[in-house]
């Protein structure tokens, strides 16, 4: 593959070959002209790609700075590498921009990338040794000089009171610092980390990646608008063939669930609203709700946070309405009720302003935000006091000894952490993947409960049956198998096989074959007219795989036959 | 001519009444006779369709009507005339066709004040410096037409996204849709009006370019400190925490960030509003912004987090600590301590030791507290001898752990320190009220305020919309537009606004825009060289 780009990138070139020894960050100014293999192509940026996912992971972790420093010298060492060392910058440089395609194409993704490849160049920078570091920002070509000695000792003290605000000893005379305009160091404004006066800010050396790393990301930025607006008018079509499908198909699995559309299992209707809210909320979630019936009033932030989530929730639009509106009526009034709130609801929904269907808040949105008095919304693990979490937690219904986990996980400030402990404690299953949004808690929560409600009712029924059956009531135990079988394929249909084959088991051990076999012959011969030879295929799997008795497998064989499918081989 | 009807009116609310009867009255003081023939004749001349029904309902609202205080400007059939009710058969019943009334001079008052709202609503954003130079070649003439306005009509209809290419465009439609509050919104790439045009383009380039700086305080934020008054009420003990807020923020903002154009605007109810104009401000990003509020963020509680402030680090940032010393401690000390009561009574001191972490001497002080309570000395004020018991002892030197050093200045922190609606400063397209309107709910404009003479400001003595109007009244002779308001008690509000921010930003834009034009000019003219 060639890019063709009208600069050439002369520079990285000729610095690659007296650098080598030095380890740099390349700047990634403008594409390389050089010619690559599109095998490569893909490969680099797959290697990339699980760099970047790595730190992803980690920020959502909530990592400290010092551990992910490691996790992205590691990550980099262990995918970044290339067997001829000579190649390992231009694998960097190809990797990048073949991403830069990738992720150009719509403003989420930019978002993404963009967000990834500043923490990766800014600890790839944090990692370098400070020749190195001055090295790259000599190559920024940054206008900002030292601080002169003459002006360091007539704001010493202040720099000093900087410092030590931030636990760090004051600065000795040969300290650099350098001025610069405050708006190119956001985060250190923001942390007031730094001296700021007249509009400049004091930025001491060891500050530097901050404002290096601004700089990468507004670069970045930039190019990567240009880099869709390439795309758009010309590439597209040009590689329809070759780069194309690569591209869009390289993104989708990197961007989690979209759970602005509520999914199938999860109709909430209002009247179960309060028992699920009990259930399967997350603490965030349940919080805000629980403050909704008490005070009946939430604040914007609350109102978006809760409203959003009970729409991925699925509620619907009526629904959602007649929900708030019987809570706020309680206290400011139908009227007021309808002029000033029904129209915030309307637009999260999209039907009012920009209609745009807002998608619920994720995990990471609700930890960075910042609730002020009188609010209730943010992440209860992060802004509640340790107090108030453990009163809300034993309020949840979490043991004593679950909760010093939690508390601990959210004292290190691993808030999704303490969120899946708390999952884990009260639904006592693991939770592999974490918590990443609180709807992702609901949907697992309603599956665990579910499945645990269906295999309950089962169990009921199945010892209906045995109980039913010396006492020769025919009739009865037809109508209980007749149940049992209506909870079994519901229960098969979503997914909940242990279940069926449990139950089968136990109508093996209770020498009640009988039952269990009437049940397989009915399932099997419901999931042939619904034509659903997978599920049918899974059944007498699980019959062979299950210690069970042969007759159940025969059976499922015979039933196979009928289908008159070739190509089925049972393994 | 029959029954003459007496109607007593308060004479705050008098000044529709002759309008719609057509009498030449001015300003009269307490009663008057009309006739409520004269009134149907001119009103079935005039609308055919009226009958007397709608007169008699007139009559009984007449008293409703006139207890709503006046607040916004409207115009009908040609003629302007102050609204006063909110129902559209009130709007009705006042807009007859100019030929049916004799203008009375307070009309042409109220049609000034119209243009005078337009026209004072919009310095601040750069719009009047913009049409003001629009002629000079260097100057973008799409500017302010990408500016958005939004207005909130009676009822609570909003429109948003409106936008108009010059000062006179912007004045007609005030009158038109006569608002009752005006926001200003961000400078869009393309005008906000079309904005749908360009969003069915592929790449969506409708985006906010350029935003004052904006920052909101609001009194109700404080309701956790405050023992005075609660919600959206406010008196002259609380608002010197807004005096705190307006002193700290300002200072920072001039001597840290290095700004000049920094506005005050009184929010008309229950808060203020900050203004920052500088080119610089205006083109901060919005990551930029959020810095700057952080930057000033201190306050961190929520509802359910115990402690509010907390200070952590050998030494305190030098701005908080130059806050500290110069207007936090003073101020907390010599006015909100007494004001609020802060240590009066067991619940309200109770608050304050539980901020205290060491356990020891939180009981120690209780201890001596209740005590005194019973042999209240009342020689001295009990807040300050408490105040400086606990003062003593947290500062005595026996108590050196970490967490006490601080603990002082956070209590002084929690109990004054501004506390800035963070959204409304962080995002470029967060409305904001535009200074000079008038506030729906209370009548009072939103003046400008002094940041060097905040502590004279009295948020009670702000004139209101009928306050206005009435010394219009008064005046008579308008001989000129100018004057005309400057002589109302709004007139000191005016020159502040001139002299303190608009004079300065003008000059300052203006060499700016002739700067760049010059820059241009240059460059076009070295490019033509070969």
């Amino acid at each position: 593959m060639e890019i063709v780009r009208p600069q050439s990138r002369r520079n990285f070139l000729s610095s690659s070959s007296d650098a080598v020894s030095v380890p740099t960050i390349p700047l990634y100014r403008s594409a390389p002209s050089f010619e690559v293999r599109l095998e490569e192509f893909e490969s680099f940026a797959i290697d990339r790609l699980r760099v970047l996912k790595g730190i992803s992971d980690g920020m959502s972790r909530g990592k400290k700075p010092e551990e992910m420093e490691n996790l992205v010298k590691d990550l980099w060492k262990v995918n970044m590498r290339h067997q001829d060392a000579s190649e390992v910058l231009n694998k960097d440089i190809i990797s990048h921009f073949a991403l830069r395609l990738v992720y150009c194409r719509t403003e989420d993704l930019r978002k993404w990338f963009l967000s990834m490849e500043s923490s990766l160049f800014r600890y790839r920078f944090r990692l370098l040794n400070a020749e190195a570091q001055r090295a790259v920002m000599e190559e920024f070509d940054l206008p900002y000089r030292a601080v002169s000695s003459v002006e360091f000792e007539s704001i010493k003290e202040k720099l000093g009171q900087v410092a030590r605000s931030t636990g760090q000893p004051s600065p000795t005379a040969d300290a650099i610092f350098y001025k610069v305009p405050f708006e190119e160091v956001p985060e250190l404004v923001a942390g007031r980390k730094v001296l700021i006066s007249q509009g400049y800010a004091y930025v001491a050396m060891n500050q530097i990646v901050s404002l290096v790393a601004t700089l990468f990301r507004s670069q970045l930025s930039k190019t990567l608008i240009l880099t869709n607006r390439k795309w758009t008018s010309s590439v597209r079509e040009q590689e329809k063939h070759r780069l194309t499908p690569i591209v869009e198909a390289m993104c989708a699995s990197y961007l989690g669930p979209d759970y602005s559309q509520s999914r199938e299992c999860a109709d909430i209707s209002l009247k179960d609203i309060d028992q699920v809210a009990k259930s399967s909320f997350p603490l965030c979630m349940r919080h805000l709700f629980e403050k909704l019936k008490e005070d009946h009033h939430l604040k914007h932030g609350g109102r978006m946070q809760l409203g959003l989530f009970l729409k991925g929730v699925g509620l619907n639009l009526d629904d959602a309405l007649a929900f708030w509106r019987a809570e706020f009526s309680k206290r400011v009034g139908l009227e007021k009720f309808e002029k000033q709130y029904a129209y915030g609801i309307r637009h999260n929904f999209g039907k009012e302003g920009k209609r745009t269907d807002y998608s619920p808040y994720s995990c990471t949105k609700i930890i960075s935000s910042t609730p002020g008095t009188g609010d209730h919304h943010g992440c209860p693990y992060r802004h509640f006091s340790e107090e108030n979490l453990r009163a809300a937690l034993s309020r949840m219904g979490v043991n004593s000894r679950a909760m010093e986990d939690v508390i601990d996980k959210a004292r290190n400030r691993h808030y999704q952490l303490a969120c899946t402990l708390t999952f884990e404690a009260l639904h006592g299953m693991p939770c592999d993947a974490g918590i990443n949004h609180p709807n992702q808690y609901f949907s697992d929560s309603r599956k665990i409960l579910q499945s645990k409600a269906t295999g309950y009712a089962i169990c009921l029924v199945v010892r209906f049956v045995i109980i039913l059956q010396p006492r020769v009531f025919w009739l009865l135990q037809k109508i209980a198998a007749a149940a049992l079988l209506r909870l079994l394929v519901g229960a098969y249909t979503r997914g909940l096989r242990d279940n069926v084959v449990k139950s089968l088991c136990i109508f093996q051990s209770s020498s009640m074959e009988g039952v269990g076999i009437l049940l397989v012959y009915h399932l099997g011969s419901l999931f042939e007219r619904a034509a659903r030879l997978d599920i049918l295929c899974s059944i007498i799997f699980i019959c062979v795989a299950k210690p069970l008795n042969r007759l159940y497998v025969n059976l499922g064989r015979c039933k196979m036959k009928s289908f008159k499918y070739k190509n089925v081989t049972l393994g | 001519m029959s029954f003459p009807l007496d109607i007593s009116l308060s004479s705050r609310h008098f000044t529709c009444i002759p309008a719609f009867l057509g009498f030449p009255f001015r300003k009269s003081n307490s009663s008057f006779h009309f006739t409520v023939s004269v009134a149907k004749q001119m009103i079935t001349q005039q609308e055919p369709d009226l009958n007397l029904n709608h007169l008699k309902l007139y009559y009984g609202l007449l008293l409703p009507v006139f207890s709503v205080p006046l607040f916004s400007v409207s115009k009908y059939h040609n003629l302007y005339c102050f609204e006063l009710g909110l129902t559209s058969l009130q709007r009705f019943l006042f807009s007859f066709p100019q030929e049916s009334c004799f203008l009375l001079p307070i009309y042409a008052d109220g049609c000034l004040m119209a243009t005078k709202y337009a026209r004072l609503c919009y310095p601040c954003s750069f719009l009047k410096s913009v049409s003001f130079y629009a002629k000079h070649p260097g100057c973008d003439q799409s500017y302010m037409g990408r500016r958005e306005f939004s207005f909130t009509l009676v009822d609570d209809i909003y429109l948003r996204f409106q936008s108009f290419n010059n000062a006179h465009e912007l004045e007609n439609s005030v009158k038109e849709k006569s608002p009752v509050k005006i926001d200003i919104g961000p400078v869009y790439s393309v005008d906000p009006a079309k904005r749908h045009a360009y969003a069915q383009s592929e790449n969506n380039v409708f985006a906010p370019v350029e935003r004052e700086l904006i920052f909101d305080i609001d009194m109700t934020d404080y309701d956790d400190v405050r023992y005075c008054c609660s919600g959206a009420d406010v008196c002259l003990v609380c608002w010197p925490l807004m005096t705190i807020a307006i002193k700290v923020i300002d200072t920072a903002l001039r001597d840290d960030f290095g700004f000049k154009h920094v506005l005050w605007v009184y929010s008309g109810r229950r808060g203020v509003h900050c203004w920052v104009c500088d080119g610089k401000a205006r083109r901060l990003s919005n990551e930029q912004r959020g810095a700057i509020a952080d930057y000033f963020r201190v306050y961190k509680g929520n509802e359910n987090s115990h402690k509010k402030v907390s200070l952590t680090g050998a030494a305190l940032h030098p701005f908080l600590a130059t806050s500290y010393t110069n207007v936090l401690k003073d101020y907390f000390e010599k006015n909100l301590l007494t004001g609020q009561n802060l240590l009066a009574t067991e619940e309200r001191y109770e608050k304050i030791l539980s901020m205290i972490p060491d356990e020891s001497i939180a009981s120690e002080l209780r201890g001596r507290w209740d005590d005194s309570r019973r042999s209240s000395s009342a020689k001295e004020d009990i807040n300050v001898v408490r105040w400086e018991q606990l003062k003593q002892l947290l500062q005595s030197g026996k108590h050196k752990a970490q967490g006490l050093r601080r603990c002082v200045e956070e209590i002084v922190f929690s109990f004054t320190y501004p506390r800035l609606d963070m959204e409304v400063s962080k995002h470029m397209n967060h409305l904001l009220k535009a200074p000079f309107c008038v506030h729906p709910k209370t009548g009072r404009v939103c003046v400008p305020i002094d940041p060097n003479r905040c502590d004279e400001f009295d948020p009670t003595t702000v004139p209101t919309l009928s306050q206005l109007i009435e010394e219009l009244n008064y005046e008579g002779s308008r001989s000129d537009v100018d004057g005309e308001l400057n002589r109302t008690s709004l007139g000191h509000a005016i020159t502040l606004f001139r002299s303190s921010f608009l004079q300065p930003l003008l000059k300052v834009c203006k060499e700016e825009i002739e700067n760049s034009y010059n820059v241009k000019l240059q460059q076009s003219k070295n490019s033509l060289g070969w």
